[in-house]
């Protein structure tokens, strides 16, 4: 009894295990409440944009529609296909939404008790747990023993493998200001720098947000579940709540995908002005900084759901051209531009100084001229850089420009007017 | 462009490893119950067959067992998204057999109604033909659209989709008070809606990349199959039955015949939505110039045409609608044969398709613009 009661008490215990699994459960249903609502806001988003209503029905404005999705899904019959892989079946879905969740854990929501924990390789432990995440789609595919779910859950694979590459070498360019692959550590240096990467790497964000489409599965890249083509493509087998598990971890991705640009390309949960309040109101400061985050986040989120409602969707190959002859060297083009303008201010010009973090890390941070010289350089050096560099790169592929081509292709009109006499 | 091919890597060689893909009768983007059985080489169609005949109804033998007006019905069910223009196919048929004269005001009136279904069949096309590739968005505008003519015909005949609008010798009902102001209210809405439309797909990225040199059908190619309607038009032949051998008053009025340059899906589409443009303007001169008088000329009460044979067609949305007809004296046709553009468009879908991909064979698909009512009848 004794030893229970000490093992429960211990300050070890309580740093690593209590405190951590209270914000895992409240995070849990936090972030599983607001996946649900996510499914509402986008029916609500795509019922604006068609110019309809939307869920009406259930409660005030549907607001419960999500509740009713539930419970039908829960009621609904779990079919599994006769001649499929019972266990991994099973098993695949399962993996999806794992993955997806406990990305959550490294990501810093807000100011101090917000985040649950940082690692110091967090960006990389994000990346590696979501590639894994895939794999559940791919299983889910293979397993189903049907055609389409195996078609789509190639398409996924190839699909991963391209967007993946090109996500994480976006990543590096703001990196190399933030020096951390902590989280935490990300929003910390551009809190303290007073900046957002995202004017350092115009790039580099662009591209993070079509990979983080991508990633996600969604419209213009939703060539796995191409509704169209592949009837639902990785999970046409699926029912109930199995398949609602897979609803959850895209939901989950997309959510996770904003968070992350937010953090290194949006200044995560800083905003200016607001550090005033940190020594008198810590914990309204907290608050707020959770807010903050929350608030870009659902701005990236509507974008993401603009996407999906406007644009229409990519096939197979283009899907490939765009992400290795477009996104993977424009990445890295940014990488060794971004190097260069880096040496060159820190070295050659002398514009940063080098402080110590909050965390006890070395900060280097440019002055007021540095900052102006990195800004104007990521714009009017590196975008207009990576565009040439990507020009020449793909000047003779035929998606280079298609109307300018199209017209070269074919110019002669063929005399067929008067081919039935008369007209 | 990504077209394989084929000569290359020949059917059955060794290296080759297909799959066969069974799409349909239930599947989301075959519109309707049309089977498609792929061979595929990974994603790259090496060949298909189409797998027709799930929603046949045996209207030709049926017609052979009804008197001529009991027919109608029949027709507005074969393409069911374009109504009145098959029931104008087979009312002009039995008119020529029996030569009966249409009076002026109800010739204008078809046409007013005949073009309003060819913007309604054409929107669908457009919805269904953007959500098969993608965006959806495009959908539920052109639904916005296609509502306000299946009101306009609500308001006639009572009925939206299959409306049983005409009648042998002329109209049921002369216009509703209101008809020419709602018609003219759509008229002044529909081009800024097209723009719209345009705006989302003609200079898209993806829209381009999607449909610019996929399915190329070339001049030849098209007439060696027989196509006809948009698909025709989209490569290059200027055929529209409604300019040469013009039916109604079709001649009397002053409009263009849009045509294409690559017979690809891309210029399919632009034809398509020129059509819409140009319906429109016929639609607004046929009210400029609808005369007054009745609607209904001189027919006899149990229609028997003296024995004999017709073939009469009509440039429906999807193409040339024919109606043979042979009758033998009696109020019963001999028999009625029906040339339904979608079935004979549908046999290009092969020639298109190979080489391409599977999302491609969706896209084409909806570039046909079939209507499985009318390829099964």
């Amino acid at each position: 009894m004794e030893l229970v009661e000490r093992i429960i008490s211990n300050p070890v215990m309580m740093e690593y295990v209590w405190k951590p699994l209270v914000v895992i459960l409240i995070l849990l249903f936090i972030v599983l409440t607001l996946v649900a609502y996510l499914v509402y806001a986008e029916r609500k988003v795509s019922a604006f944009i068609q110019a309809r209503l939307g869920p009406m029905r259930v409660g005030p404005y549907g607001l419960l529609q999500p509740l009713a999705d539930l419970i039908k899904l829960l009621l609904k019959e779990d079919l599994i296909p006769a001649e499929g892989d019972r266990a991994i079946f099973k098993f695949a879905p399962i993996m999806s939404v794992v993955c997806a969740l406990v990305v959550l854990a490294v990501i810093p929501f807000g100011w101090g008790v917000a985040t649950i924990t940082d690692i110091n390789i967090g960006l990389l432990f994000i990346l590696s747990v979501s590639s894994v995440g895939i794999l559940g789609i791919i299983l889910g595919g293979w397993a189903s023993n049907s055609k389409y779910p195996l078609l789509g859950a190639l398409r996924s694979s190839a699909q991963m493998v391209s967007y993946e590459v090109a996500m994480a070498l976006a990543l590096v360019g703001p990196l190399m200001f933030a020096k951390s692959l902590s989280m935490t550590a990300i929003v910390e240096a551009q809190r303290a720098d007073h900046i957002w990467y995202l004017l350092y790497q115009p790039v580099a964000f662009l591209i993070f947000l079509v990979a983080g489409v991508a990633e996600t599965n969604r419209t213009p890249f939703d060539l796995p579940e191409a509704e169209a083509e592949l009837v639902a493509g990785f999970h046409t087998e699926y029912s109930g709540f199995r398949w609602s598990l897979y609803f959850l971890a895209e939901y989950t991705n997309m959510l996770i995908s904003s968070a992350i640009a937010v953090t290194v390309f949006l200044g995560g949960w800083s905003f200016p002005l607001l550090d005033r309040l940190r020594p008198e109101h810590p914990g309204l400061f907290t608050l707020l900084s959770i807010l903050v985050f929350a608030v870009k986040v659902f701005v990236l989120i509507y974008i993401f759901m603009w996407f999906r409602w406007t644009f229409p969707r990519y096939r197979y190959d283009q899907l490939m051209d765009l992400g290795w002859k477009w996104m993977i060297p424009a990445t890295l083009a940014n990488i060794l531009i971004t190097g260069a303008i880096i040496m060159i201010g820190q070295e050659t010009l002398g514009l940063t100084k080098v402080t110590g973090g909050e965390y006890g890390e070395r900060l280097v941070v440019p002055g007021l001229a540095g900052k102006a010289y990195f800004i104007g350089m990521a714009w009017l050096v590196l975008v207009p850089l990576t565009w040439i560099i990507l020009a020449i790169i793909n000047r003779r592929s035929y998606d280079f420009n298609l109307r300018a081509q199209r017209q070269i292709r074919l110019p002669e009109r063929p005399a067929t007017d008067d081919v039935f006499g008369k007209v | 462009m990504y077209q394989r091919d084929l000569g290359a890597t020949e059917k059955g060689s060794p290296g080759i490893r297909e799959m066969v893909l069974n799409m349909g009768p239930q599947h989301p983007a075959t519109h309707g119950v049309l089977r498609i059985i792929l061979k595929l080489d990974g994603e790259t169609v090496v060949d298909l067959d189409c797998d027709i005949g799930y929603l046949h109804r045996g209207v030709e033998k049926i017609c052979e067992n009804r008197p001529y007006t009991h027919i109608e019905p029949y027709f507005d069910r074969l393409d069911y998204v374009a109504g009145v223009s098959n029931n104008l196919a087979y009312i002009e048929a039995v008119e020529k057999l029996a030569g009966i004269e249409v009076p002026p005001r109800a010739q204008y009136i078809r046409v007013i109604l005949t073009e309003l279904q060819r913007i309604a069949s054409h929107l669908l096309w457009l919805g269904t033909h953007a959500m098969d590739i993608g965006a959806v968005t495009i959908f539920l505008y052109a639904f916005r659209e296609r509502e306000e003519v299946l009101n306009i015909f609500e308001n006639y005949f009572g009925a939206r989709l299959t409306t049983n609008a005409l009648r042998i010798g002329g109209l049921f009902y002369d216009t509703y008070p209101g008809f020419e102001e709602q018609v003219r209210a759509f008229c002044r809405i529909f081009p800024e809606r097209l723009n719209e439309y345009e705006t989302i797909l003609n200079e898209n990225r993806i829209w381009l990349g999607r449909t610019v040199g996929v399915g190329v059908l070339t001049a030849e190619e098209a007439k060696d199959l027989s196509v006809t309607g948009p698909v025709l038009r989209g490569s290059g032949v200027k055929w529209d039955i409604r300019k040469a051998f013009p039916y109604e008053v079709y001649d009397e009025l002053d409009w263009e015949v849009p045509v294409g340059e690559n017979g690809d899906t891309y210029d399919r589409y632009l034809v398509r939505m020129e059509e819409m443009r140009q319906s429109r303007h016929i639609i607004l001169q046929a009210l400029d110039r609808l005369p007054q008088g009745p609607i209904l000329g001189k027919v006899p009460k149990m229609i028997r045409p003296p024995a004999g044979e017709v073939y009469h067609s009509i440039e429906s949305p999807k193409g040339e609608l024919g109606v043979y007809l042979v009758s033998n004296g009696t109020s019963f046709p001999e028999r009625l044969r029906i040339r339904p553009p979608s079935q004979i468009n549908l046999q290009a879908l092969r020639k298109m398709a190979i080489g391409h991909m599977v999302a491609d064979v969706i896209a084409l698909i909806g570039s046909i613009d079939i209507v499985l009512g009318e390829v099964d009848r």
